[in-house]
């Protein structure tokens, strides 16, 4: 995915949404590159289970590097259709591509225009850079 | 001044290179009015010498098992410790470190640690262990916390009586200001009952908390017990004695999913009861809610073959109110006394000794028994300890009387028990000999 | 010497047929195990543990031993462990068969010096605390802090129609992890208060946060930068009118013992960690021993049992408590600890406990002076026990991280400072040098630090380079976790 098409929460989720042949809206969620970075060597990932809700800033999951904790924050409110089981046995996905195969979940979305309220790819670069 | 170095010249030299006048001036952050402006109302110090003939005073004035036989248990147990143990626990370098946190210097407690884990995990049958709790009762709570996270159900969990009744008690504390609710089973015939347990695991609960051998001695029917948790979707958490496992089921055999036991058995003294040693073991899938270090093998940046204190974050240094748990210094000194020990009696050493308890426990329940004052009051087959009940309901002058003959005979279970008012729980470790049981007996029948 | 060959795993020096121990023949008459117990309770083989001879076991368990650094043998300036050393004496003590031979369960008449200590100890903890009254049961710091936490629920649950429910527990962001990890064991809401700029905890944060609902403010005083709080009164003070307690963390009571004491600033609730301020050892992770002592109107909350003495001077366990949260730890404590905590109190009396705390903080300052020009201090010149420096700028400036001049140290023969922690530090090191190292020891400490900072950043961050192992790899270990020897996996 092109990370400039996507957008950013402040606790460097991204997400990217798209319409359905039936019409339901689903957001594919992910990590940044720059929060990967941060993390360095990513040992564990947790991550939720199909059928479960998630609601917008609130945890769905953790990642964990050896000495520290990051809780996955959900850009939206609704309901978890796929998780990228692929994660839990192997993390270099997620390292090495944050924005493609390394993807978290992808959630079935009740309220689209949540998205429309996060930053974009040059607000979440500015903000990166200003925390720095 | 005993073991500090500095002289009055050091102290000057050194305020200098501070640039302070005075010690005092060093504590010039503690407001005046705070300050204690007496000395503490301590007594005045000792040297060594007068010192040790206090402590020797107070030592001597304790009735120890070095001179009364013991045949107390319940949870503390007079077995022979080889002076290897004390040998090797006493060496500085692992007496006088601390918890591994930089593993280059720290090589020698990692690997033992390791080794303490894999010894753990044959001892129990169990896919993984941590590095030591504090003892088993706290240990027995902990499992329960963790059945909690596992399971998602923290409202409820069922209890047997049959587990010590002091680690009820932890247990009830610890939840007191939680919202859990704890069923705990009746074990009238000596055992905890599958279908009573079945009964109070209908209502989710998160585990099933049970003793093997359970506090009266007795076997629990653990397969049973194992199946019935495992229907009902709880857990099974069993507490087990180390020394049984020489001979009985392990816990990985017939179910349990999490294992804890008071491992002072494993080569520490009863020191009135501490510091001793929780062991924990669990199934693989609920490792990062284990509590607790956890050694772990790696290599290092030349491909050596090492070990580090490993999958950290689940500890409260990093994930803090999220962690499994807030234990931090645990009790590494006492896992390398039962690697040390475990390593001396090794399958044929534990297998025997599990045997000389089982055959010596059962020939002083026959000798107890041939006078009909006494009878063993459950049914039940046991392993090294049993409950005796005096037909005549004189229990503490029993006890009273053999102990003016050199003999810690039992523990009172009244105390706990109130429907065990006329009852003791007998002991018999692999240390006590033959003369020893038969005087127990002619002691007992000839009381009060 | 350190013997380099020996590095195998016990399993591996493992052989059929040795034994480390011999028991004597059953000298009862003998039955079939599966007489005495139905066969459905045996298993079919012993478990399947290393078999040695015990010149092995000695051989192995001692080279063992010499991969450590420990207080006999290195400067170990651990920052919040208090590494001291450890008084030979103590231990010879705790071992003596009338102490360490002693049941729990034996009758009271029959332990009357054992519990002449514990009453003691008890008493003396209260006087070194400024407080009343005093649990020995939990068995380390982090039990004694849930053990508070504990007793705090219960006397909210009593006064709930005065005080209301209190769900929270305020703890500063400097604090140890145990405390929020406590707070949340205790069914506890944990919330941080932050620090200000000098390091200390910003009042207005904390007024802010300190509703109706905080029960407890958990404080570590001094605190784990090393600073004494000089607004601990008002900090309690404001706690007391909002109708919360004040919980003092004691892991630094190495710095202001005889100096001041946490009952006369305004704790009602504290623990001790004897195994740091009264000499412990530290035994590879523990044992230690957390002792609480607490107010007056605390007390009856404690668990049980109390050691008190009757009327006619016997002393006994009172277990006829009716408020007591009830026990947290199976039997009376970590007694062999509290033996020797004991033995250290009376070894040095009132005066030389102060001169503890004093010759404490002198070496700390002496320290910081030496290292503060190459190494900042962040926090102040002055410090009391121990202090934090920052290899923030030796990182921008050099890429060499704390981390890296810990390994490095440990080329020099110093075991290194606790390093990323406090958490509210970048780059920290922590270095408690503790009273009983030498103005020489610290000299040389301060001068192999400097020399270190001046050295190629290339050679540290592959430090240390004469230990045996060196940077083990971490994420290896966390990702694929090796926990146990497998015959398989080790060959």
């Amino acid at each position: 995915m092109n990370p400039e098409q996507l957008r950013f929460t402040d606790t460097h989720e991204w997400v990217h949404l798209e319409t359905t042949a039936e019409g339901k809206t689903i957001a594919t969620v992910g990590l940044t590159d720059h929060a990967v970075e941060q993390l360095n060597d990513l040992v564990y990932i947790q991550l939720p289970e199909v059928g479960q809700q998630v609601r917008r800033g609130e945890s769905f999951g953790e990642v964990e590097s050896v000495k520290a904790v990051s809780d996955l924050y959900s850009p939206v409110d609704g309901e978890v259709v796929e998780v990228n089981q692929k994660l839990t046995e192997d993390l270099d996905p997620l390292s090495q591509d944050p924005y493609g195969a390394g993807w978290l979940i992808k959630v079935q979305v009740n309220d689209p225009s949540q998205v429309e309220q996060l930053m974009d790819h040059q607000a979440y670069q500015k903000m990166c850079e200003e925390g720095m | 001044m005993t073991y500090q170095q500095n002289t009055p010249e050091d102290r000057q030299a050194m305020l200098q290179t501070i640039g302070a006048a005075s010690i005092e001036e060093l504590f010039a952050q503690v407001p005046a009015p705070l300050r204690l402006n007496r000395p503490l109302n301590l007594p005045e110090p000792q040297g060594e010498m007068e010192l040790a003939a206090h402590m020797a005073q107070l030592a001597g004035r304790n009735q120890a098992m070095d001179r009364w036989v013991c045949f107390l248990g319940a949870g503390s147990y007079d077995h022979f410790v080889p002076a290897v143990v004390d040998y090797i626990a006493g060496r500085g370098e692992f007496y006088t470190s601390y918890t591994p946190y930089q593993p280059e210097v720290s090589q020698g407690n990692l690997q033992t640690f390791f080794e303490y884990q894999t010894m753990i995990t044959q001892l129990t049958g169990m896919d993984v262990s941590n590095a030591s709790l504090y003892d088993g009762g706290s240990a027995a709570a902990e499992a329960v916390l963790m059945s909690f996270t596992a399971t998602g159900r923290s409202h409820r969990v069922v209890v047997s009586r049959g587990v010590h009744p002091e680690y009820r008690r932890i247990l009830h504390t610890y939840l007191e200001n939680l919202e859990t609710e704890v069923v705990e089973l009746a074990c009238p015939d000596g055992t905890t009952d599958p279908e009573e347990a079945a009964q109070a695991l209908r209502e989710p609960s998160a585990c099933l908390l049970v003793q093997q051998p359970n506090f009266f001695g007795s076997l629990e029917e653990m397969e049973q017990l194992a199946q019935v948790a495992h229907e009902h979707g709880s857990l099974l958490v069993v507490v087990v004695d180390p020394i049984s496992l020489g001979l009985l089921k392990r816990p990985g055999q017939y179910g349990a999913d999490i294992v804890v036991a008071e491992g002072q058995s494993l080569g520490s003294p009863m020191s009135f009861g501490g510091p001793y040693l929780g062991v924990m073991a669990c199934r693989e899938e609920f490792l990062r809610r284990l509590p607790g270090r956890i050694a772990g093998q790696t290599v290092d940046r030349r491909g050596r073959r090492c070990w580090v204190l490993t999958l950290q974050t689940r500890e409260q240094h990093i994930r803090r109110e999220k962690a499994t748990s807030n234990i931090c210094t645990n009790q590494g000194l006492l896992a390398i006394r039962a690697a040390v020990y475990l390593s001396l009696l090794g399958p044929q050493g534990l297998w025997e000794q599990a045997e000389l308890c089982l055959q010596k426990a059962h020939y002083a329940a026959r000798r107890i028994t041939e006078h009909d004052r006494f009878r063993v009051r459950f049914d039940r087959p046991f392993f090294k300890e049993f409950v005796v009940q005096d037909r005549q309901g004189r229990v503490a002058q029993v006890l009273d009387y053999a102990w003016q003959q050199g003999i810690a005979a039992g523990v009172p279970l009244g105390r706990w028990f109130p429907e065990l008012e006329d009852c003791f729980l007998v002991a018999v470790t692999e240390k006590r000999t033959r003369e020893q049981i038969d005087r127990l007996a002619q002691v007992l029948h000839q009381a009060p | 010497m350190r013997n380099h060959r020996a590095t195998q795993l016990v399993f591996e020096l493992s052989r059929p047929g040795r034994r480390g121990v011999r028991w004597p023949e059953c000298d009862v008459p003998r039955e079939e195990p599966q007489r005495l117990v139905p066969q459905r309770h045996l298993a079919s083989a012993p478990p399947p543990l290393p078999e040695l001879t015990e010149p092995d076991v000695v051989r192995h368990y001692v080279n063992l031993s010499t991969q450590n650094m420990s207080v006999d043998t290195h400067t170990y300036p651990l920052g919040s462990c208090t590494m001291k050393y450890n008084p030979k004496r103590n231990d010879a003590w705790a071992s003596l068969p009338g102490f360490a031979q002693v049941h729990p369960y034996q009758p009271e008449p029959s332990i009357q010096g054992l519990l002449q200590l514990l009453y003691e100890l008890q008493e003396y903890l209260a006087e070194i605390g400024g407080l009343d009254a005093v649990s020995l049961q939990p068995a380390a710091g982090a039990q004694g802090e849930l053990t508070a936490l504990l007793m705090a629920a219960a006397w909210f649950r009593d006064r709930q129609k005065e005080l209301g429910p209190r769900t929270k527990v305020l703890i500063p962001d400097s604090a140890h992890g145990t405390n929020p990890a406590s707070a949340a064991m205790a069914g506890f809401q944990a919330v941080t208060v932050r620090s200000n700029a000098r390091g200390l905890v910003d009042l207005e944060d904390l007024q802010a946060k300190l509703d109706d609902q905080v029960a407890v403010f958990m404080i570590t005083n001094p605190n784990t930068l090393g600073l004494f709080e000089p607004q601990i009164k008002q900090i309690a003070d404001l706690v007391h009118q909002r109708g919360g307690l004040l919980y003092l963390d004691g892991a630094n009571m190495n710095a202001i013992l005889g100096i001041t004491r946490p009952g006369d600033f305004g704790a009602d609730m504290m623990h001790f960690n004897p195994h740091k301020t009264f000499s412990g050892p530290h035994g590879a992770g523990g044992p230690g021993a957390g002792p609480i002592a607490v107010r007056r109107e605390l007390a009856p909350y404690l668990p049980v049992p109390v050691v008190v003495r009757d009327a006619e001077g016997r002393y006994r366990l009172d277990y006829d408590r009716p408020q007591s949260i009830g026990q947290v730890r199976s039997f009376f404590g970590n007694v062999g600890v509290l033996i020797r905590a004991y033995a250290y109190i009376r070894t040095h009396g009132p005066e030389g406990l102060r001169r503890v705390s004093e010759d404490a903080v002198l070496n700390a300052n002496y320290l910081l002076a030496l290292v503060k020009h190459f190494l900042p201090v962040p926090f102040g010149d002055r410090c009391m026990h121990e202090f934090v420096a920052t290899a923030q700028k030796l990182r921008q400036e050099r890429g060499i991280s704390a981390m890296d001049l810990a390994k490095r140290l440990l080329d020099f023969g110093f075991h290194a400072p606790t390093v990323y922690f406090p958490i509210t530090v970048r780059e920290s090191m922590m270095i408690e040098p503790t009273e009983t190292e030498s103005k020489e020891s610290l000299d040389a400490l301060a001068q192999v630090l400097f020399r270190i900072t001046e050295e190629a950043p290339e050679l540290l961050h592959e430090a240390p380079h004469s230990t045996w192992i060196s940077r083990p790899d971490e994420v290896r270990a966390a990702r694929n976790p090796v926990l146990k020897w497998t015959p398989q996996e080790n060959g």
